[in-house]
């Protein structure tokens, strides 16, 4: 799915990144906990979340996501939007709530995919 | 194994807001070398939670990363209280973070078992009261 496909469904504003619009994300992940977001492997995903601090910027950045989704009318700060830019990520905002904005882009055909512990080569 | 590159790093524990810098800069490192994404991933997310753990219960320690072809060895060592029972804290879900660190989004129990996960062998020796060392090795060629 289309980053731009994102935007419509979610009815979103864009923050930052408007110029990766036509990348392509393969999976999601809605979660308010990092530590949860960072325990499953995911590729080039896109992230919803309503907490707001630079972490979670940090933390899609390790995850290689290309895309966060800040749900609740949440918005980042300067610095978020910084580290966000610097990592040619986008950042988008939406008004609805995170069971919402999860379910229309799972019935618009982008799942979960939570492949945990892929790549972890002990397990 | 040879043409080793040493890395080291200060986190600093008064800081919740810089935590994650080193990771970062080991990942472009490693990104500039050539190594897979996957070996990139699995050190950057091992070595991040690492670094949030010393920030949020050691304040602060030192990192020290050793890139070798066939390895990466990332070594956290803090001055911290220590982990009283290694082996619960090992267990999912389990955590003695507070409240200011959950509404974070950190503190779900998930840190030490991430860093398990993402890593080929994890060694914790901890010691109450006078710190905690964790030597992780992520394989390159990922038997």
């Amino acid at each position: 799915m289309k980053i731009s496909e994102i935007q419509q469904l979610l009815n979103a504003d864009i923050i930052c990144g408007g110029d990766f619009l036509d990348r392509d994300v393969y999976s999601a992940c809605g979660s308010d906990m990092m530590s949860d977001v960072l325990a499953y492997v995911k590729d080039q995903g896109v992230l919803l979340t309503g907490l707001v601090n630079p972490q979670v910027v940090r933390t899609a950045e390790m995850m290689d996501m290309r895309c966060i989704v800040f749900v609740r009318n949440k918005l980042p700060n300067e610095e978020m939007v910084k580290l966000a830019e610097d990592n040619a990520m986008v950042l988008m905002a939406t008004s609805k709530r995170m069971y919402e904005a999860c379910g229309k882009l799972y019935c618009a055909g982008l799942v979960g995919k939570a492949t945990a512990k892929s790549g972890a080569g002990n397990e | 194994m040879n043409e080793v590159l040493k890395l080291h790093y200060d986190v600093d524990g008064e800081n919740f807001t810089s935590a994650g810098d080193a990771s970062v800069n080991v990942k472009k490192k490693l990104r500039q070398m050539g190594f897979s994404p996957d070996v990139i991933r699995r050190v950057s997310i091992a070595m991040y939670e690492g670094e949030i753990n010393m920030v949020i219960h050691a304040c602060g320690g030192e990192v020290d990363v050793f890139i070798y072809p066939e390895e990466i060895d990332i070594i956290l060592a803090d001055k911290g209280p220590g982990i009283a029972d290694v082996e619960l804290a090992m267990k999912e879900g389990y955590s003695t973070a507070p409240d200011n660190i959950r509404s974070l989004g950190f503190g779900a129990g998930m840190g030490l078992p991430n860093m398990k996960r993402y890593s080929d062998e994890m060694k914790i020796e901890s010691k109450v009261g006078a710190g905690t060392k964790i030597t992780m090795k992520v394989k390159v060629a990922g038997e």
